[in-house]
């Protein structure tokens, strides 16, 4: 199985929604590599510049309620796996979104409000974090030079054969 | 235990419940535009899995960029049009018969009471409408649909809506849907089918009920859904008039569709629309909203059409306000009649001279303008009012503003030159209705 994690961008807003991640220009796109140059291209987010970040830097995201909130585009998940972002956390995901990621063999993680307000609190203005996931045991563990912790999370079992086969298509044409 | 619509349908199509919370059903038809498919149909054709379940269940459409404006659009409808002829796919509209989906395949007659159908589009809840499972999904979701006439999903669990009352004049299904946003927030229905009931649905028209299922997705909602009734009936009866007596006898058999009188929702509200006014919306999110009547913003384009607003109801009330008037210098009015039959209907009934003698101008169907792909894109600082259903930052072009509204507050906004309540504009012989 594919190493999920890295390190770590913060999002600290809500209903980040996937005109924000790939804007409906770009979903003339039949391929998912020219999606790379303009993830989060439009995000509404103070101070934040995506021209002067580098995403492949990242393999993680975390974010607040309702990530991925709006259209069906699986570019959206694709704009971030083109980048190496691989796991995206928040407090919750819109269905299409959430089902899209797993769909394609990424992990989209739900972690309670409070939790995510912690992982805020405690990380968020730091720039060397780093999230390790571990799938056997279902624990991620958070840590910078001077903090670290592990969490649980849980997947379905669904997520998880998801996950483990690659996605959605090599599932179903085993199956069914 | 009882029963709403979504779980009635689920359960007559489960096929597989190894997993508890993920079930396969079978699904009654897969519909197919030109921007979302195209990936799985070259997923497929690497995987060696070039097939498709059912070419009479598959229904396809090019019509978010149409015609094509550039290289990439007419690859991606190329790839599309190439399949479809492939699989000897007989439901295929290309141009001369295309029209935005979500208002095109319920036209068509391809959407029943009970069907399980997905899309490739978050606007497939628009279908719930005739008491249909419909909902969007992702390309790869798509893909297994396209290949095995099955998705996963988990099982429904519904926010019951009644609403109650009657809808002063000048306000619209449109506006009902801004104010349920409103209070449900973009987030209030996440996971969960909205199931509508109540007077103010037994009085609305088919396209009311579209116009109001198509933004449930808005409040984070899988699907919007409507008990079949006569009104369902009567819509499809050119199309199911073979397999029925009558049309009692058609809504005998769509009854058993109907929620249970026990059945378990999440949450329940009831609103009562009497007092509701004439909303658009503000800054980036569909909840976010004012009235109409207190926004004071200058406009530089009205949009009417889209999947929510852009049917034969929405023009007649639209050019009902429009005759002999002229929309501001200002302003650029476009209007897409959402599919050839609206287009047709509004040539004949002298609408679409309505609207280009008051400055507006026509094209032909499609999703255009709506997510800034063709059409009526926005420049940076420009604002648009516009009876779509997104307002998310870019939308219709980077750096562009979008205040959804109903039809009727996009055009006599487009009248005055600035967003207005359109009570005001609504001519005496329109109140009489």
């Amino acid at each position: 199985m594919k190493k999920f994690g890295g390190k770590v961008l913060f999002l600290d807003r809500a209903n980040i929604n996937t005109d924000e991640i790939i804007p409906a220009k770009y979903l003339t796109e039949i391929d998912k590599e020219p999606l790379k140059q303009h993830l989060l291209e439009d995000l509404d987010l103070n101070n934040f510049d995506p021209t002067s970040i580098n995403f492949e830097q990242y393999g993680a995201v975390v974010s607040r309620a309702n990530f991925g909130c709006g259209s069906s585009r699986e570019m959206a998940p694709w704009a971030f796996e083109v980048n190496g972002i691989n796991v995206l956390i928040a407090s919750n995901f819109a269905r299409i979104f959430r089902e899209n990621t797993f769909n394609c063999g990424m992990l989209a993680i739900e972690l309670s409000e409070d939790t995510i307000d912690k992982i805020f609190q405690d990380f968020a203005d730091k720039d060397d974090v780093l999230l390790d996931i571990n799938l056997n045991d279902m624990t991620m563990k958070f840590s910078t030079t001077d903090l670290n912790y592990e969490l649980e999370f849980s997947l379905t079992k669904f997520q998880h054969d998801l996950v483990k086969h690659g996605g959605w298509v090599k599932l179903a044409a085993d199956k069914y | 235990m009882g029963k709403t619509i979504a779980q009635k349908i689920f359960d007559a199509h489960i096929i597989d419940d190894t997993y508890e919370n993920a079930k396969i059903i079978k699904l009654d038809a897969v519909f197919a535009h030109e921007i979302t498919t195209p990936p799985a149909i070259k997923d497929l054709e690497t995987k060696g899995l070039d097939k498709v379940f059912d070419p009479n269940k598959i229904k396809v459409v090019i019509d978010h960029v149409t015609p094509s404006k550039d290289t990439r659009s007419a690859i991606q409808a190329k790839i599309l049009r190439d399949w479809a002829r492939r699989h000897k796919i007989k439901d295929f509209f290309d141009i001369g018969k295309n029209g935005v989906c979500h208002a095109l395949f319920p036209e068509q007659g391809f959407v029943r009471p009970g069907y399980t159908i997905i899309m490739g589009d978050s606007h497939t809840c628009t279908h719930g409408a005739f008491g249909a499972f419909a909902f969007g999904v992702g390309t790869t979701a798509l893909e297994v649909g396209i290949l095995k006439g099955v998705v996963a999903t988990s099982y429904p669990k519904s926010i019951k809506i009644v609403l109650k009352g009657q809808l002063e004049n000048g306000v619209y299904a449109k506006d009902v849907i801004l104010h349920i946003i409103h209070e449900l927030t973009v987030n209030g229905a996440t996971n969960r089918v909205i199931e509508f009931s109540g007077e103010v649905i037994d009085n609305f028209s088919m396209e009311e009920r579209m116009t109001l299922t198509n933004m449930a997705i808005e409040a984070g909602a899988t699907s919007g859904i409507c008990a079949p009734d006569m009104k369902t009936v009567e819509y499809l009866w050119k199309y199911i008039k073979n397999d029925f007596n009558d049309k009692a006898d058609a809504l005998k058999e769509y009854s058993r569709w109907l929620p249970d009188a026990d059945a378990k929702y999440e949450k329940e509200f009831e609103f009562d629309v009497s007092d509701w006014e004439p909303l658009i919306t503000i800054k980036y999110s569909p909840d976010q909203s004012i009235l109409a009547k207190d926004a004071d913003i200058k406009i530089d384009q009205a949009y009417l059409g889209s999947c929510t607003n852009g049917r034969i109801s929405d023009l007649r009330i639209a050019a009902g306000i429009l005759k002999g008037q002229k929309i501001a210098d200002h302003v650029r009015g476009i209007l897409s009649p959402a599919t050839p039959t609206v287009f047709k209907t509004a040539l004949k009934e002298g609408l679409l001279e309505i609207f280009m003698d008051s400055g507006f101008v026509v094209t032909n169907p499609t999703c255009g303008a709506c997510l800034g792909m063709s059409n009526g894109v926005l420049a940076p600082g420009e604002v648009a009012v516009s009876s779509t259903n997104r307002n998310f930052k870019g939308r219709m072009g980077k750096g562009g503003m979008v205040h959804l509204a109903s039809p009727a507050t996009v055009v006599a906004s487009a009248i005055a030159g600035k967003i207005v309540d359109p009570r005001k504009y609504i001519s005496s012989q329109e109140e009489g209705k």
